[in-house]
This record gives structure tokens, sequence and C-alpha cells, in this order.
């Protein structure tokens, strides 16, 4: 393996920068200024919607042309304006399953080479280098939709790496992986920048997972001005407590757990017997639970173990390959096995929040989103109106009412699936990784409602890898192992 | 992804470019869609299904991937039997139904004809690595790069679609809206399915942008497409096929040309 050539870190510069996206009246960032030094470890922070995605899309030289938006003031990157030096500035974003764009991994790092009309043993050469410093030790014909999140995103990091940019760009590149994933990939990203001495940016709002990496922290204000600026320990001392109540999390200001009233569990809603799961052939089998009323339970284990499979056969979605689910506790009047009930009959009974909201949303407003299920249960007029308003308030949806649920943030699309499960009141709720990727207000929102449901008697199955929530509400923990195959 | 991944082996067909197999599969339809006689494709039948056994694939494969042709051809036959042009004697005949002696023979040439170009087609195609088609057109066809490779990214989403669908259809279920209205529900779970994969592709295209895609630097190639001399050998032979065919045709006194009907 050759040792990758050192291309000096890129300097940064923002002078009264600004940019209004297209057909908006405010701007997305109003002024920033901010200079930062070559080889510098920067974790640019902020609360949600202060600009911190534009302002490195924008460094990346990929925040489009006149048509999408308009900017004003200067930002350099190493003295020129990003679209001008395209490679310079490599960008890794949030999603694994969008960043692969070929189907095998040499070919996939060897993209953005080819982009840049590096000569074909030179482009060789780097592939192997950058895989080497993000420690995939894959052959170069290894099919790219065998990896796993957090392989892809260090598949994403050795294409931009190969690319020998001066400067690294990354938002939030570890929110969609597992906690391995997220180990995994902040130490590739450490030692990439210790042998290439590459300036950095990172957008994160789990701070602990940089802290230590980052020589620098930003802290930008709601209209991406700079009022926060120095070393990690400064900062996060004295703006700390104002970050963490914007949504960052911040060692040593962890969000509020709520206050449950633990009490003797009673009544028995579903167990299984001898469940085997799996979408096509059982891949786990032998599963025997039992859930009650006014407890949670937590799906735990690695990716791709089964645990989304699980939770969907639990729901009533999926057929169990084998052994059976029966819900003597919710059926009311129905056969035992949740599959065979219609699909009306499982909204009072149970409610499915799945990980990615948007594939739940059926409607065009958030108010309508709010009244399918009701109005699937033939309720009437004034009752479905008063659920609305009553979720609307509980879960801070009222000002986005009119709103289509597409155009919602990442913590409002995830508020607005748990209402609209909330709206038809199964007995039981079951969650896939409810608390994925979202920030410290949000999480706290969630986990109170939870323990506030609770204690209402609901029943609540969470799928999650957020050890946090585990220990907030969780009154039991089922973890499946790692699939061997 | 079992549709979109290429069979791959040792045998010299896996060293032939895709583009070389492209042309072939073309030239060999281009030839024999011009005349509908029997002869000239069941000639061109007889020859290809002595070098498919070159082909590089199991019989097991051949059949499995040919399915669909194997069930189209005799469909598309029996319809010409029914309702192709009616000339000579007629053996049946119930309101627009007419079996003659003409019907029956284009329906024999039809057959043999969707068998002799979709074979081969299958055959040549579920051999080839989508990327190496990429990399031919865009080398040696010399199709804009911006437009090939935008497509074969586009073609690896569609396994998320996939899962999207999926997806699309267990939440409807849980909504409580699955039990009526299929065919509206298909339209809207269609439709949510556009919205969606129009995100992701954006997101894919910002991805692409970010690794200097579209730029205006002259692009490198890391994988080198080059036609060699196996590329001309399979050219040469899907050539001699397509004339073997229309010659004895021709010289039995069968062929007919399409435009001249």
């Amino acid at each position: 393996m050759t040792s990758q050539p050192v291309s000096a870190g890129a300097s940064v510069d923002a002078r009264g920068w600004g940019w209004r996206h297209a057909g908006r009246d405010g701007w997305a960032l109003s002024s920033v200024d901010i200079h930062i030094d070559p080889g510098e470890r920067v974790l640019l922070l902020g609360a949600s919607g202060a600009g911190k995605s534009t302002l490195i899309h924008a460094l990346a030289g990929v925040l489009g042309g006149d048509d999408e938006g308009e900017s004003r003031g200067e930002l350099l990157v190493n003295g020129r304006p990003p679209e001008a030096g395209r490679g310079q500035a490599g960008l890794v974003l949030q999603d694994p399953d969008s960043q692969v764009i070929l189907a095998r991994v040499g070919d996939d790092v060897a993209f953005g080479c080819e982009n840049l009309g590096v000569a074909r043993d030179e482009t060789w050469r780097r592939v192997a280098s950058s895989l080497d410093a993000v420690g995939l030790d894959l052959p170069l014909d290894h099919p790219t939709s065998a990896l796993s999140g957090g392989q892809k995103q260090r598949l994403a990091l050795a294409g931009v790496l190969a690319m020998q940019p001066g400067l690294l760009l990354l938002d939030e590149p570890t929110a969609n992986l597992d906690p391995d994933g997220v180990t995994e990939v902040r130490d590739a990203v450490g030692s990439v920048l210790d042998q290439t001495g590459s300036t950095l940016i990172v957008i994160e709002h789990r701070v602990a997972v940089w802290k230590d990496l980052v020589t620098r922290v930003i802290v930008l204000g709601a209209d991406g001005e700079v009022t926060a600026d120095g070393t990690p320990a400064h900062v996060l001392g004295s703006a700390g407590e104002r970050l963490a109540a914007a949504g960052v999390w911040v060692p040593g200001f962890p969000p509020a757990y709520p206050v449950r009233r633990r009490e003797a569990p009673v009544e028995l809603l579903l167990h299984t017997e001898a469940l085997a799961i799996g979408r096509t052939s059982a891949v786990r089998g032998g599963i025997e639970l039992e859930i009650r009323a006014g407890q949670a339970l937590a799906i735990t284990g690695p990716n791709g173990s089964g645990k989304s499979t699980l939770g969907l056969t639990l729901a009533g979605l999926v057929t169990p390959v084998d052994g059976r689910v029966v819900a003597d506790g919710l059926r009311g009047g129905l056969g035992p096995e949740p599959i065979a009930w219609r699909s009306r009959d499982l909204l009072t009974r149970i409610g499915s929040v799945f990980q990615d909201p948007e594939h739940q949303f059926l409607a065009a407003t958030v108010r309508k989103e709010l009244a399918i299920g009701p109005q699937a249960l033939r309720l009437g007029e004034a009752e479905i109106a008063r659920r609305i308003d009553e979720l609307a308030e509980r879960l801070r949806l009222r000002h986005l009412l009119d709103a289509n649920p597409f155009t919602l943030s990442g913590g409002e699309k995830r508020r607005l699936s748990v209402a609209t499960v909330l709206a038809t009141r199964p007995r039981l709720l079951v969650l896939d990784e409810p608390t994925f990727g979202q920030d410290s207000r949000t999480w706290a929102e969630l986990a109170s409602l939870l323990a506030e449901l609770l204690d209402e008697g609901s029943a609540i199955v969470a799928i999650t890898h957020d050890a946090e929530l585990v220990d907030a509400i969780a009154d039991a923990e089922f973890r499946l192992a790692e699939l061997v195959s | 992804m079992s549709i979109l991944a290429p069979i791959v082996g040792p045998q010299a067909v896996y060293r032939i470019n895709p583009v070389s197999k492209f042309i072939t599969a073309f030239l060999l339809s281009a030839v024999l869609v011009l005349s509908i006689d029997w002869v000239s494709a069941s000639v061109a039948l007889a020859l290809e299904l002595v070098l498919f056994l070159w082909a590089g694939v199991s019989f097991r494969t051949f059949v499995a991937r040919t399915l669909p042709i194997w069930i189209a051809a005799p469909l598309g036959a029996f319809t010409i039997l029914l309702y192709g042009r009616p000339s000579g004697e007629t053996h049946l005949s119930f309101l627009l139904v007419h079996i003659t002696d003409g019907s029956i023979e284009l329906a024999i040439a039809t057959l043999l004809r969707t068998l002799a170009i979709g074979l081969p087609a299958v055959v040549l195609f579920i051999t080839i690595d989508p990327t190496d088609l990429a990399d031919g057109f865009a080398q040696i066809l010399r199709l804009p790069a911006r437009f090939v490779y935008g497509a074969l990214a586009a073609l690896r989403l569609i396994g998320l679609f996939l899962d999207d669908w999926r997806s699309l259809e267990l939440a409807r279920r849980a909504r409580g809206v699955a039990d009526r209205g299929r065919i509206r529900r298909f339209a809207s779970q269609a439709f949510a399915l556009f919205v969606l994969s129009i995100r992701r592709g954006s997101k894919l295209a910002t991805a692409m942008e970010a690794r200097g895609f579209g730029g205006s630097t002259p692009r490198t190639w890391a994988r080198e497409s080059r036609l060699r001399w196996p590329d001309a050998a399979l050219i040469v032979i899907g050539v001699l096929v397509a004339l073997t065919a229309a010659t004895v045709s021709i010289a039995t006194g069968h062929w007919s040309f399409v435009a001249a009907q």
C-alpha cells in the first residue's frame, strides 16, 4: 500500500456571506463571518434550521445555481469560490444509501478521480490508499450493496478522499448508524485527518462523538450568525446550557428523563408462541415474548438482526414464518392472531410507527394526515376535530396543520408520525427507531410522551439502538444477537 | 439484487465487451424483422441453438431466464393464428376469428421469429454487467458520460424502490386504509413511490456532483473498455447467422419483405 500523499489543508473564509433559497422571503443564512486556517478541525453546531447544512453544501460547491437561490457576500475555499475548484472540498452526507454510486467498491471510490481527470494508474493507486485509510479491507470487486451502513459511510469517505480534497465536509455522517457504525466512521475520519492534514468541518448534534477529535467549535445562531467560537472545552462550557436547550446533545447536559409511575405489571395483551420471523424464509425462530399493559419492551441488537421484521410481525403486518402471535388481550371479538385482522381493526388495537416517517404519510396536509385514522374508524366530525386539536397541542404541530407532511423537518415528521398513530388510541404501540437522528429536544418530548402513554395503560414495543431511550422508558429488553449467515 | 446482477464465469463469452453483444443482438434482429417468412427464422433459430452451447450459460439458467420468451412466443403466434390476415383455405371462422392457411403460416413464422430474435438477445444480455456496458457506451460509442453514468447510478436505486414499495404497502395496512379501494390505493401508493424516488434521486445527484460529476474537466476512465478479437468474432458470427438465414430464405423463394406487403 502506498501512503496517502499529503494534501495540505485548505483555508475557509466567509465574509458577510448569506444565502436565500429561491422563492423564500427570508435568508437561510444572513451574514456569516468565519475564518478557518488550513488543518483546523471544526465542529459546527446550532439549532436545527440554523443553516449549517446550507453552509457546508455551499463550501462543497453543490448548492446549485441561480435557480436554486441567491447568495451574497463572499465565500472562499483556499482563496477561490467553491464552484471554481471542484475536488478541493469533499462532502459526506447523512444517508448511507444515497451516496453509493456504483456497484463495485473499487469503481465507486474511483468515480471522483475519473471526474477530475486523474490518470488511470494514479486513480487505482489512490483507490487502494483511500480504502486503506478508512480501513475498508475488501476486494475491489466487492458489491457495494452488501455493505453495512457504517461501511457505506466509510466507502463514501474513501471516495471523497481519493479526490485528495484539502477540505473535508461531513454533514451528520453518523446520524443514521448504529453505535458500532458511529465509532467505525469517527475513527476512520480521525485516521484520515492524521494522514492528510486536511481541514475538517463536521455537523453533528451528538457532540460526544466528535468532541475529542475536533480542535474548534463554532456555533451558529438562528440567522446563521456566529454566536460562539473557540476550543471545545471553552465553547461547551460557556454555551453548553444554551445549546442543550436548542436541541444539541452536549455532554454534561443530558435531556430530562421522564418520570414513570411504575406499577405492577397487569393484563397480558399479546404473547408469542415459538414464533419464527423472516421476510421470505425464517431468519430467527423460537421467540417467546410477553407484552403487558403499561409496560415497555425494548427490542435491541445489531443492524440486520431481524429487529424490524420482529416488530412488523408483532404489529400484525408481516405473517409469521412459523409459530404464532397471540393477542388475546387486544382481540375484542376478533380472532387471536393480528395478521388475520382487517387493516381497520388494527387501528384501535396496534399502532405502528415506521422507521422512515415518509413511508406512512398519505395526505396533503398535516391536518388531513391526522384525520385519516379517525375517519377510517368512522368517528363523527366533532370527535375527529377534537382529537386533531388535542394531538396538535400535545406534539407541537398546531402551527403546521396546513403544511404538507413531506416539507416538515426531521423532528416534525417524527412527531407527526407518532401523532397519526395516537389519533386512533391503540392499546399497543410498536415503534421502529423512534429516536433515530433526533435532536435532544425532540428526544425528551418523545420520551416523556411514551412515559405518559405507559402510565395511561398502553403497552409499547420499541425497536431501538438508543441506550438512553432503553434506560429512560423500558421495563424489559429483548436483545437479538447478530445473525450468523 | 438478483435481477440486476449479471451471471459471471470463466468462458470466453465473459471477456466479450457488452457493446459488441449489444451490436450483435441488434444486427440479428435488424435482419430478421425485415421478412416475416418461416424459413429465415427457422434457419437463424437452428444456428443459434447450436451456438448457445458456447454462450457460457447452463441449461438450467438458460431455461429460467428465457422462460418469458417461451411464453410470449406461442401467445403472439396464437393471436396471429386467430386474427392474422386471412388467405388460402379457411378452416374455422367465428366473428372476427379466421383460421386460414395463410394465418397458420403467419403464426408459425411469428413463433419462430420471436424465438430467433428473443433468445439470443436474452442470452447475450444476461451476461452483461451494467457497469461494463456503461463503460462501453461512454468509451466506445462515445455517448455522453453524464447521461450514461447518471442512468447507471439510477439503476442501483431500483433495489431501494422495491424495499420502499413494500414498506408503503405495510404502512397502508397499519394506517387502517388497506381494506378497500385496491385500485385507488395502488395509484396513491405509486404516487408516493414516485415522490420518494425523486427525493432519493436528487440526493444521489448531490452525492455525484460532490464527487465532481458533471464538471467541465475532461473525464478519464478507471476501467478501459475496448473491442478486441473476441468482439470481432462475435459480431462476425452474428452477421453470418443473419446472412445465412436471409440467403436460404431468398434462395428458396420464401423471403417476404415486410415493407412490400
